[in-house]
This record gives C-alpha cells, sequence and structure tokens, in this order.
C-alpha cells in the first residue's frame, strides 16, 4: 500500500510537472507575448519597443529557462540597463545588492504576480478558490444525497416503471449541459417572461451573503448535471448486489424488503459510486467555470476564464496547477478509497 | 397583422384538453412513484422464469392512469402537430406554423421510419434498434435534426428568414411577431421571435442544427480513429509502449477542457499554426487506420492488395492534404491547383481541439476491450495460425469490441455536442455571427432575464439532440445485451 501511494504520487508530481510546462510553453509563444507587451505597455508600440520590453524583463529566454526560473530552480532574471539601474525577478528595483535573492519561484512559495489584477497570484486564488470552495461545498451536499437516493431507488426493482421514471430523469440531466439547464432555470425563474421571480439570475452578492435566493439557481445547475451520471452508476451497482446470492437468501429468510435494501444491499452498492464522485469532483470544475460565467459568481472559474482570456501568464499557470492538484488527488484518493472500502482486495 | 399566440384559434379547443391531461399526468407519475416505493408489502408472484413481481392492486391502477394519461397527452401534442401542417400559422398559431415548415422533416421521418420498421429483421442491430421504445424516441429526435439541419442547411427549406439579415423593428421581439412591412412572398411572422440583433430565431436555430450535425459526428469520428490506432496495440502490446501511451491520454484528460479550449482556440495561438499543425498529426490516424487495416487482412494476395491500397491511400491522402493546407495559414503543403477545399479556419480549430479533448477517452476505452479481448480463445486461435499482430487487432479484436464502441460512439457524438457548445458559449473558435448553438445562447444570456426567447430555443433544441442520443445509445446497449 505505501508502495503503491509513493508511485501514484511520483506520477502525479511527473503529470503536474507536464501539463504546467505545456500551460508555460502555450501562454510564452511570442504573439502572446507580444499582445502582453502591448496591453502592459502601450498599444501603439513598436516591434523593436516590443521586443526590448520583452527582453528586459527576461520573457525572451529559452522556454526552459524561463520555466525553471518560474519553478524556482532557476535564477531569476537581472536586467542591467544603460543608466545603471538594475532591475530583476526577484527583488524591487532599489534594494541593496545584499537583499537580492537568487532565485523566487513556486518552490519558493512565490507564485508570482498578476499583471491583469495587480495583486499577489497566491492572494488571489486563495480569495477565489474559498468561494468556488463554498459553491462546490453546497453542490456536493445537494448531489450526492439526492443521486444516490435516485440511483438506490431506481436499482432496488430493476425494470419496475419507478426504475424506467428514474432513468430517463437521469439520462436527461446528463444530457443537460449547465449552460443549457442554467439559462433555462434563469428564464423560468429568474426572468420577467414567466413571472416567477422566485429567485435571482445573478449570483455576484453570494460570495459575502450567499442567500436562498441568490444561490439556489448556481448550486442547482451544477448538480443536476453532475448527478445523473452517478445515479446512473449508483443503480447499476444496486441492481448488481440486488441479483446477487446473498439478497436471494435473506429473501427466502424471509427478511423484509425494506430490510433487504437498508441493511443488505445498500453497503456493499455504494461502494463503487464512492468512486464515481470523487472522480466526477474533477468534472465539476468545468461546470463551475460555465456557472460561474453565467451567474457572474466572482469565483475560481471566473478567475480562470478571465486569466485565460487576457493571457496573465502567472496566474493562468496557478491556476491551472490548482486545478490539476485537483484531478489528481481526486484520482488518488478514489484508488485509495476503493481499495479501503472493498474487503475483497483490502484483505487479499 | 395581429402577433401569433402559441397555439392561435385552434388553441381556443385543444388548450384546455391539453393542461387538464398534463396535470392529471403529472399527479398520476407522482402517485406511481410513491405507490412504487410504498408498494413493498402488495401481493408478490412468481413468474414461471422466477422472476417476482406484484400483481394487481393500487400500483396497477396509478401505472395504468400514467400510461392511459400520457398516451393521451402524446395524442393531442400529435394532434397540434398535424392539424398545424394544415392549418399553417393563422389558424393553429406559433406551434401549426413551425409544423408547417418543417413538412419536409415530417416526410423524411416517417419515410425512415416506414422502410426501416417493415425491414427490421434484415437490418443487424439497426433494425433491432425498432424493437427498444427507448431507442426508437432517441433515434426519432436525432433523426429530426439531422434531416432538419441538413433541409435547412443544404436547400434552405425549412428557413423562414436569411438568417443574418436584421429587419428594423424587431430587435428582441417576443415569439409570433408579425414581421413590420411584409413584403408580398416573405414569410409574414417571426415564429420564435427576433434576437438582439433583429434576427429570426427560428431561421438560424436550424442554420445552427446544420452546423452540429456536421461537426459533431465527424469529429466524434476522428477521434475514434486515433482512439483506436492507438488503443489497440497499446491494449494488445502492453508493456512499455501501453505505459507511454495511457501516460499521454491521463495527461490530457487530466487539463481542465475549458482551459485547454482557452489556450488552443485564442487567435494568438491560431497565429502560430499549432492547431494546424495538431491538425496535420491528428487527421494522418485515419489514413494510417485504414492502410494498416486493408493491409493486414489482403497481405497474402500482394497482386490485389498493392493496387488496392495505392488507390485508397491516394485518394484519402489527397483529401488529407487538401484537409490541411490552407492559404493563409501555416500548413500549405499542397499548391492552390490540387486543393479541393478549404475549410474555414475558425471551424478547422475548433474541430480539431473537440478531437483532441475527445481521444484519450476513447483511447481507454479501446485499451480497456483490447486487454479484455486479447485473452479469448478466438484470438489464441489465430495466433496460432500465425496471424500477424495487426490482423489480431484490427480483424479479430475490433470486430468483437464493436457492440460497447458503438453504444459509446452515440454517447459521445452527445458530448462533443456539448463541447461545442461550450466553445460557442465562451465565444471561442467560430465567429460571433455563426449561427450555431452555443453561440447563440452566448450571444442570448446577456439579455437572458428580460428577453430569454433568444437564448432558450437553443439551449431547447441542443437538450433535446443531446438527450436523443443518450436514448440512442441507451437502446443501442439494450438491444446489443440481449443475444
Amino acid at each position: 500500500m505505501g508502495l503503491f501511494i509513493l508511485r501514484r504520487l511520483g506520477v502525479m508530481l511527473l503529470t503536474a510537472l507536464c501539463l504546467t510546462f505545456i500551460v508555460f510553453f502555450l501562454t510564452n509563444l511570442y504573439p502572446n507575448l507580444e499582445k502582453l507587451a502591448k496591453t502592459q505597455g502601450n498599444f501603439r508600440m513598436s516591434d523593436e519597443a516590443v521586443a526590448s520590453w520583452l527582453d528586459d524583463r527576461g520573457y525572451l529566454d529559452n522556454t526552459f529557462v524561463k520555466y525553471g526560473r518560474w519553478l524556482g530552480v532557476a535564477p531569476g532574471w537581472v536586467t542591467e540597463k544603460d543608466d545603471g539601474t538594475v532591475t530583476g525577478q526577484c527583488f524591487a528595483e532599489n534594494a541593496p545588492v545584499e537583499d537580492r535573492a537568487t532565485f523566487c519561484g513556486v518552490l519558493q512559495g512565490d507564485w508570482g504576480f498578476s499583471l491583469v489584477f495587480k495583486d499577489e497570484v497566491s492572494n488571489i486564488v486563495a480569495t477565489r478558490l474559498g468561494a468556488t470552495g463554498k459553491l462546490m461545498g453546497f453542490v456536493l451536499l445537494v448531489m450526492v444525497p439526492m443521486s444516490l437516493l435516485v440511483g438506490v431507488l431506481a436499482g432496488m426493482r430493476e425494470g419496475s416503471g419507478l426504475d424506467r421514471s428514474l432513468s430517463t430523469f437521469s439520462i436527461a440531466t446528463t444530457a443537460t449541459p449547465e449552460y443549457v439547464s442554467g439559462v433555462i432555470f434563469i428564464a423560468v425563474f429568474a426572468s420577467s417572461a414567466f413571472g416567477l421571480k422566485w429567485f435571482k439570475g445573478s449570483a455576484t452578492q453570494a460570495i459575502e451573503n450567499a442567500t436562498f435566493e441568490n444561490f439556489t439557481l448556481p448550486v442547482l445547475t451544477i448538480a443536476l448535471y453532475g448527478m445523473g451520471y452517478i445515479a446512473r452508476m449508483t443503480r447499476a451497482s444496486m441492481t448488481e448486489v440486488m441479483t446477487a446470492q446473498y439478497i436471494r437468501t435473506a429473501r427466502l429468510k424471509g427478511v423484509s424488503f425494506g430490510n433487504i435494501v437498508l441493511k443488505h444491499a445498500l453497503r456493499n452498492a455504494l461502494i463503487a459510486p464512492f468512486t464515481v464522485i470523487m472522480l466526477q469532483i474533477p468534472w465539476l470544475l468545468n461546470g463551475v467555470v460555465i456557472v460561474e460565467t453565467l451567474f457572474n459568481y466572482k469565483g475560481f472559474g471566473w478567475l480562470l476564464v478571465q486569466a485565460a482570456g487576457n493571457n496573465d501568464i502567472e496566474l493562468l499557470l496557478a491556476v491551472s496547477v490548482v486545478s490539476v492538484v485537483v484531478v489528481l488527488i481526486t484520482q488518488l484518493i478514489s484508488d485509495i478509497g476503493y481499495v479501503f472500502l472493498n474487503p475483497r482486495i483490502r484483505i487479499s | 397583422m395581429d402577433p401569433l399566440t402559441w397555439t392561435g384559434p385552434l388553441g381556443q379547443f385543444l388548450d384546455p384538453v391539453f393542461y387538464a391531461l398534463a396535470v392529471i399526468f403529472l399527479i398520476a407519475v407522482v402517485i406511481q412513484i410513491v405507490m412504487s416505493i410504498a408498494s413493498g408489502g402488495t401481493r408478490v408472484v412468481t413468474n414461471p422464469d422466477g422472476t417476482l413481481s406484484t400483481a394487481g392492486g393500487a400500483y396497477d391502477l396509478s401505472a395504468s392512469a400514467t400510461r392511459w394519461s400520457g398516451l393521451a397527452l402524446l395524442l393531442i401534442i400529435l394532434a397540434y402537430v398535424v392539424l398545424g401542417i394544415f392549418g399553417g400559422p393563422a389558424a393553429t398559431g406559433i406551434v401549426g406554423g413551425m409544423s408547417q415548415q418543417l413538412i419536409p422533416v415530417w416526410i423524411a421521418l416517417i419515410a425512415t421510419f416506414a422502410v426501416s420498421i417493415t425491414f427490421k429483421r434484415k437490418l443487424g442491430l439497426y433494425g433491432k434498434l425498432f424493437d427498444s421504445t427507448v431507442g426508437m424516441i432517441g433515434f426519432a429526435l436525432v433523426m429530426f435534426w439531422v434531416y432538419a439541419g441538413a433541409m435547412a442547411g443544404l436547400f434552405d427549406w425549412i428557413t423562414t428568414h436569411e438568417s443574418l439579415s436584421q429587419v428594423s423593428g424587431m430587435k428582441n421581439k417576443v415569439p409570433g411577431t408579425p414581421m413590420r412591412g411584409a413584403e408580398e412572398g416573405e414569410y409574414a411572422w417571426y415564429l420564435l421571435g427576433g434576437d438582439n440583433l433583429a434576427r429570426d430565431v427560428f431561421s438560424r436555430l436550424f442554420k445552427g442544427a446544420w452546423v452540429v450535425v456536421q461537426i459533431a459526428p465527424l469529429a466524434t469520428l476522428f477521434a475514434f480513429m486515433v482512439g483506436i490506432t492507438l488503443g489497440l496495440p497499446a491494449g494488445y502490446y502492453g508493456g512499455r509502449l501501453d505505459t507511454f501511451l495511457s501516460f499521454l491520454a491521463n495527461l490530457i484528460l487530466a487539463f481542465p477542457v475549458i482551459l485547454l479550449f482557452y489556450l488552443l482556440v485564442t487567435p494568438e495561438i491560431v497565429a502560430t499554426g499549432i492547431p494546424n499543425y495538431m491538425a496535420t498529426v491528428l487527421f494522418v490516424f485515419p489514413l494510417i487506420f485504414v492502410g494498416v487495416l486493408l493491409n493486414a487482412r489482403y497481405y497474402t494476395q500482394p497482386s490485389f492488395r498493392t493496387p488496392l491500397l495505392i488507390v485508397v491511400l491516394g485518394v484519402m491522402g489527397w483529401i488529407y492534404l487538401s484537409l490541411i493546407s490552407d492559404g493563409g495559414s501555416k500548413v500549405a503543403v499542397l499548391p492552390e491547383f490540387l486543393d479541393l477545399f478549404d475549410i474555414d479556419p475558425g471551424i478547422l480549430v475548433v474541430f480539431v481541439s473537440v478531437v483532441f479533448v475527445n481521444a484519450p477517452t476513447v483511447f481507454r476505452i479501446v485499451r480497456g476491450l483490447a486487454l479484455d479481448i486479447k485473452t479469448r480463445d478466438y484470438v489464441a486461435a489465430a495466433q496460432t495460425r500465425g496471424e500477424g499482430p495487426w490482423y489480431i487487432m484490427l480483424w479479430e479484436i475490433l470486430p468483437n469490441a464493436r457492440g460497447p464502441l458503438i453504444v459509446d460512439f452515440c454517447l459521445r457524438i452527445g458530448y462533443t455536442t456539448i463541447l461545442l457548445g461550450t466553445l460557442g458559449f465562451f465565444g471561442l473558435g467560430l465567429e460571433s455571427e455563426s449561427p450555431d448553438w452555443g453561440t447563440t445562447i452566448n450571444a442570448g444570456r446577456r439579455l437572458l432575464s428580460v428577453y430569454p426567447h433568444a437564448a432558450i430555443a437553443p439551449a431547447v433544441s441542443l437538450l433535446t439532440l443531446v438527450l436523443g442520443l443518450n436514448l440512442l445509445a441507451d437502446g443501442l446497449r439494450e438491444e446489443s445485451l440481449k443475444d
């Protein structure tokens, strides 16, 4: 078990390095840098001015060197101008020589500076991640019990009317992407067209003050899309368990149907959905980006769109590190959890 | 001219019946659900095949109530559509108007179903689809959009106005608004209203369907070619190759899709030509696939194989080269006079990124299936016969993996449709006046709380298409498991 986790951690690290390098490479392509220079400097810069602006800030070095700097394994750039002023990546312009750090990267805990938000990347990401954490928490709170309930109810009597109607419902939810259900929800529950002004179509205020009125629609929109898949997996797992020999034995011994479902079947049927739920979390991230854009909720997904749209390199890298880490950690937890929950694997 | 209501004069008679039946149906469904949970204690009968079922009682009563009220509801909806064909917008409102515009689609659908059901025993898996209700509903939904998209896109049949023409005074108008100063021969209404640029939502909807119906299946097909060509050897050989390819697949899968889209589809990246290089790599896989497929089958008859391969690969290679080479882009290997067609660069980028995102998942599925099937006896028999590894992979393993792959293909077209919508929703790739559904939803969402109709129409269409594909996949899965 220990070796397994160690090996998985190694693969995770390698994956994270590769992915951040890809993001780094794509964001540091010359057309992107040119756009960056023009938005930061001035839009009427000549090509030479752009080149020297970029050169002064170390953007024109080898991609691997730049990536090393971002990681904190290569020394940061230092530029000495003709008039003698020295600027560098890791120190302010007039810092004394002995206070000048050589390395400043992720390994030193320095995530860089967002050129669009004019703030430390780590600050921005932490705040936005908190906001999204709240959203995700509510989503899981709604989605997991609902989907398990739907799946168990559908799976306990395969082929019954209840099974068919609930299965159709789950298929319908998996066929409804967030931007479709969100649009329909806003139109029905928040617009003046139908007159049902029950909820608000914007969740901007929900960051400080989440109420039933402004938080229901975004939570419901994300939860609904994820729900169908988990419910179908739970149903499959439940139907499999319900045809098992030990359930038949229990029935023949005269255990009531309710007891069979609750005490005998449920515990075994919930092992597989656990994995599915963990693996569904990275997919929720997609939904979060869409829903936060649609409902104007300024969380992590909104940040991703802003960072990517403005080619805010260091912010984008931090965002991708966080999302990649989320993906890999949930995969790890689902693997470990599966082994841990399933006695057949645990004991052998 | 008066604005149209949804069901027109006909609705005065049918609407009350419709609402009453809808309420009855909903109540019946709720009762049935409650009953089926609570009916654990009703009389249980053992069937001859050993299964158990409940017999009679309140549950059956509620079930038949649901069935009959549902059927009646369906009949009423059918009546709206059929009477609409004859009545047109003046007598039967917006629903009738739409139904009349869609006459060619109805004819095509009825013809397809009539032919398929008549010959269903001779049509293999496709024919068996018509044994399952769910599958038929799914197939009908999918074919509706395929026919509607093709007819609107190729022949301009269904649309009532130009998808880009703006008519003054029609900005954000509600569905059924008569066109101001409509001339002779022009369609007199905006059936589903006007969008924020005063264009006809109804016409754009079906023009957009053509974009979706073209790109989604083709992109899925390419993703399958890539996934199969890489997944089969990974599963069959295993070892280093498998480790390496699986790592690559997991790498792409660990990427948040939207971040990947933003990184690939922005104009700056397109300017560097990266999507064109990716297209060059991804589009070569069908060539490899078909080449290896034919070579593995006919390598014992070189006199037949060599000309076959030359012709097939020659034609495919030409198409491939004209696909990737584009006048203004980075990859232009083919001179202008040999270039068969030029793909709109926006569509090419969208296509490439969708294929790129889908291929790893297909790879994993194919790899898993190959791992499972390679232990079967017929594979061992082929190995003993001395068949080559590619023959075994493509002619022994792949045909036996077709069931799950066909089902996944249907599901994946739906997923690709969703991805295309996501791209449009973020305004990536396609131009902003493109009528495809994602872009239209994106344009409509700004005024959603005041004028929701411009965004709802494409949203509901996307929902029905993807739902149809999911139901179709479900029906296929059920039928393919039966034997």
